[in-house]
């Protein structure tokens, strides 16, 4: 949607003795489709839409977020915010000025070559219903689903001290879901794992063909685990697939690095940090293998943008090179609070939310090795596709990750199909036991929208890419 | 809000059609959200929100809309017919569904909570004068909430009330923490002095040094907050009977096996404290109690009537996602006074962490300790533990392996705020446990 409001004329309606004062406009809408079981369980469209007005007096900022976006509401909206912060000034954790809030005028816009107009709801489920008629392989399969949803957001942020930014973003969930069960016994297999198939990209994305190719291997799959073995216990090797490399990357390094977490604004929520601040620039995270980047220009990814909910521009930095920790997800209040180097993550997940230290994309760069190489490396082992579960402790140290789909691997093949297949490890130790890096051809974008922080909670939209990647002497195991 | 609800619901339902079905759903709150950072303010501000909700039904086939309510009825009114033309215009092109539910009039409800709460201006001054000289950190909310639903039939409900949650940790210089919440509707300076008075005390304990525990089995004491987030995993791919049906419940070894868990454990869903609307997004009010649990037994799962009509069985008017919305776990008969020494040699358990199913058919849900959790040993506290990952089954802790009950049931308030504020309430006893494995 064409955000047709006039931030700036709405701006001169403030009427605060404020150091500082920004709009932030959001509109969003969820267009979600999803076939279960052969019948349409959700058509439609929700919209979100708001201003949030931000005031800076005596070095605190105080908000407010509102739908009222009439001049009247606006200037009531910052009379608000602004007893806000000046009640809260002489507590305030930080005195900050304007430089917390850079100017920077720009756009952009995801790319895409199809809009979600170009293809009507009823032919969309046309393609989801074939799509589940590809997942229901047998009749042991008891659920299936397909489903997808496009998210259309319009930014628009300008400021006292000069912002004019516009950013508009065309975004794509698509998931397909095959139940096989036998009793107890069941096991569910998906397309890249808890919604991992997330892309800025319009309605080019559905190529029937391959959607249904795609379905009718995740319905197979789903009855070749009811029948396999479970997943053996024992200290191995394990390749991981992007897919799931992408929930390892996010907990057990994106959540890891996020500054404010580190200066501890999390403890009560989503917790503290393993990693502090004098250790930037000097620990050894992972092997010399490891380079991960804050990549907020990698074309279709989930979190791609120009210019944070801050202003601040954005750049694709490494956070870690060749194993060394050399910079924090912190944006710009957060640079000012610790006196570190950061990146554009200052985000919010609305117009009803303040912004804070966020993921964005954050990314495994690719290594030299062809998947074979990988698996060729393996004596014992186990590879491991597609999360299903996710657990970790609030310092991001002592995690536990499980699988949809795994593969024993002997004497550097690929053997049996594995059910349940699960590993846990330490953050550090774990990276730092990471023995071989996919080249290109490996590499898989994935994302996820749920991605919950904050208090008031906000959750999320992240991206995040890797190649597969082999790591030595795993605590792997199976189910009970 | 109430009267924007019932001007824009008249406004829409004129609207339809001959032979089209309406049902709206209201959620709103006015609320302030403060931020506190080493007992400093570290954000602050203000919150209105509201959106509406919409399910059309016409010719066997559902569509849903939805759009921020502004407050300004005639734009609200311009979106809200948009979004039935749009509705209207879609439910011509999507397949039929054959499980359609309908709207109907069972009757109206109308519930209004007034409160002396802690005004915003404020908040600030009344919140840090307590905590001073204490790590605080944490989240205070307050405000009025609102939740409404009608539909085309004239049935109308309308729910509102007014609440404060503040949500806190109080850390030690060596980073052991303690976890509080304080909640309620009206504000008692006193009673919130007190309570963190309480919070203080507990701290004094995290300072001994901490030990680390090997893996292993262990008796363990939860107390009723962290047995409250266990009670909450079975809202996720638990007992639902959609999920049940469609193959990812961990409940399945009680439905097809007839696994019992133990006779000390039992779980209703019990809408009589108030702590929410008794009334689903559809306008379908719940009965008062519902067994789900009874002595170990599964009596009931949660049913919508999505489900009703899908699975040939009775709809309880669950929420169309089927989890619990105020539960409550019935008492037992262990006193906390006698908690430590009935544990003699194992753990004492205040809160756990991230919790996410390993084996959802198994009934095996991992997760980690947090905050004041302490070795026990010759019936007395040792010391805080360093955090540890368990991984075990529920079939085990609230079944063979559950020793006894707490004789009190304390109430946990739900107090998240993704999208807006929660309501609801989870109300449990602690539970003392043999054998509950550490794994990491």
């Amino acid at each position: 949607m064409k955000l047709d409001l006039d931030l700036k004329q709405l701006m001169s309606a403030v009427d605060v003795p404020a150091q500082w004062v920004g709009l932030r406009e959001v509109y969003e809408a969820h267009t979600p489709r999803m076939i279960r079981d052969g019948v349409p369980v959700a058509n439609g469209r929700a919209a979100t839409h708001g201003i949030m007005v931000e005031v800076l007096a005596d070095g605190q900022f105080g908000y407010y977020g509102t739908p009222n976006m009439t001049p009247e509401g606006i200037a009531n909206a910052a009379k608000k915010a602004f007893q806000q912060a000046k009640i809260a000034s002489c507590h305030a954790t930080y005195e900050f000025d304007e430089t917390a809030r850079p100017s920077h005028q720009g756009n952009y816009q995801s790319p895409y070559t199809k809009n979600r107009e170009s293809l009507s709801a009823g032919a969309l489920n046309e393609t989801l219903l074939e799509a589940y008629n590809h997942l229901k392989v047998s009749d042991k399969i008891v659920s299936a689903s397909s489903l997808c949803q496009v998210i259309e957001t319009s930014f628009r942020f300008v400021s006292t001290n000069g912002s004019d930014i516009n950013q508009d973003f065309l975004m794509l969930e698509f998931d397909l879901s095959a139940t096989a069960a036998d009793g107890t016994n069941q096991q569910t297999r998906t397309f890249g794992g808890m919604r991992g198939t997330c892309r800025q990209m319009g309605m080019e994305y559905f190529d029937k063909y391959e959607i249904l190719a795609n379905a009718n291997r995740i319905g197979e799959q789903a009855i070749e685990l009811l029948d396999a073995e479970d997943c053996p216990t024992g200290e191995m090797d394990v390749v991981i697939a992007p897919d799931q490399m992408m929930l390892q990357i996010h907990e057990s390094i994106g959540h890891a690095l996020e500054v404010d977490r580190i200066l501890g604004d999390e403890r009560n929520y989503a917790g503290w940090s393993f990693v502090k601040l004098e250790d930037f620039g000097k620990l050894q995270y992972g092997s010399k293998l490891m380079n991960i980047t804050f990549d907020p220009t990698l074309e279709s990814e989930f979190a791609s943008y120009a210019y944070d909910d801050g202003g601040l521009k954005a750049t694709k930095e490494y956070l870690i090179k060749d194993g060394l920790l050399v910079r924090g997800l912190g944006g710009q209040e957060s640079q000012i609070r610790s006196g570190l180097d950061g990146v554009a993550n200052f985000r919010s997940s609305g117009w009803n939310r303040a912004p804070i230290d966020r993921m964005a994309n954050i990314n495994l760069e690719p290594g030299d090795s062809t998947f074979d190489e990988l698996i060729g490396q393996v004596e014992n082992g186990v590879y491991m596709e597609s999360n299903k579960s996710w657990s970790i402790d609030d310092y991001r140290n002592k995690f536990q990750f499980g699988c949809e789909y795994g593969r024993l691997i002997e004497n550097g093949k690929l053997t049996k199909v594995l059910k349940n297949s699960n590993y846990r490890g330490i953050s550090t130790p774990f990276w730092n036991s990471l023995k071989g890096v996919g080249n290109s051809d490996t590499f898989g974008i994935y994302g996820t929208p749920n991605c919950g922080k904050g208090e008031p909670n906000q959750v999320i939209r992240v991206g995040h890419a890797s190649p597969a990647c082999l790591f030595e002497n795993i605590q792997v195991f199976g189910g009970v | 809000m109430e009267k924007i609800f019932n001007q824009l619901s008249d406004s829409l339902f004129s609207e339809l059609n001959s032979g089209e079905n309406l049902i709206l759903s209201f959620s709103g709150e006015n609320s302030q959200f403060i931020r506190f950072n080493n007992a400093t303010v570290r954000q602050t501000g203000l919150v209105d929100d509201a959106d509406l909700g919409l399910k059309f039904i016409a010719n066997n086939r559902t569509v849903r809309g939805g759009f921020t309510v502004s407050g300004n009825l005639d734009t609200d009114v311009v979106r809200g017919k948009a979004e039935i033309t749009r509705m209207r215009t879609e439910a011509q092109e999507i397949p039929e569904d054959p499980f359609v539910v309908l709207p109907e009039n069972s009757g109206s409800s109308h519930e209004v909570k007034s409160a002396n709460g802690l005004p915003f201006e404020n908040a600030v001054d009344s919140i840090l004068p307590a905590m001073a000289g204490v790590d605080f950190v944490g989240i205070f909310a307050n405000g009025r909430m609102f939740r409404g639903n009608a539909n085309n039939l004239g049935q109308k409900h309308w729910f509102e009330t007014e609440s404060y949650s503040l949500d806190y940790s109080l850390v030690t210089p060596e980073h052991q923490m303690v976890k509080g919440s304080f909640a309620g509707s009206d504000w008692n300076q006193q009673d919130y002095e007190a309570y963190v008075k309480r919070s203080r005390e507990k701290l004094t304990l995290m300072a001994r040094k901490p030990i680390k525990v090997d893996t292993g089995n262990y008796r363990t004491w939860f107390e009723s907050a962290a047995v409250a987030d266990f009670l909450g995993m079975f809202s996720w791919n638990g007992i639902s009977e959609a999920s049940l049906r469609q193959g990812c419940s961990g409940f399945g070894r009680m439905r097809h096996d007839d696994v019992r868990l133990s006779p000390k454990f039992s779980v209703v869903e019990d809408f009589t404290p108030g702590f929410c609307p008794k009334f689903n997004s559809n306008g379908e009010v719940s009965s008062d109690q519902l067994v789900l649990i009874d002595n170990g037994e599964l009596k009931n799962t949660l049913v919508s009537s999505r489900s009703a009509k899908e699975y040939g069985v009775e709809s309880n008017f669950a929420e169309g996602g089927e989890y619990l919305r105020s539960p409550k776990m019935n008492s037992g008969s262990l006193n906390h006074e006698d908690v430590v020494t009935s544990i003699d040699k194992g753990l004492y358990l205040s809160n756990i962490h991230y919790l996410n199913w390993s084996d959802n058919a198994g009934g095996r849900i991992t997760g980690l300790t947090r905050y004041a959790c302490f070795w026990v040993e010759n019936g007395e506290i040792v010391a805080p533990i360093e955090t540890m990952r368990f991984d075990d089954s529920f079939y085990n802790f609230f079944g063979e392996n559950l020793v006894d009950v707490e004789d009190k049931v304390s109430v946990n308030p739900e107090v998240e705020t993704y999208g807006g504020r929660s309501l609801g309430a989870t109300t449990c006893p602690g539970i003392l446990v043999d054998d509950f494995a550490l794994t990491l």
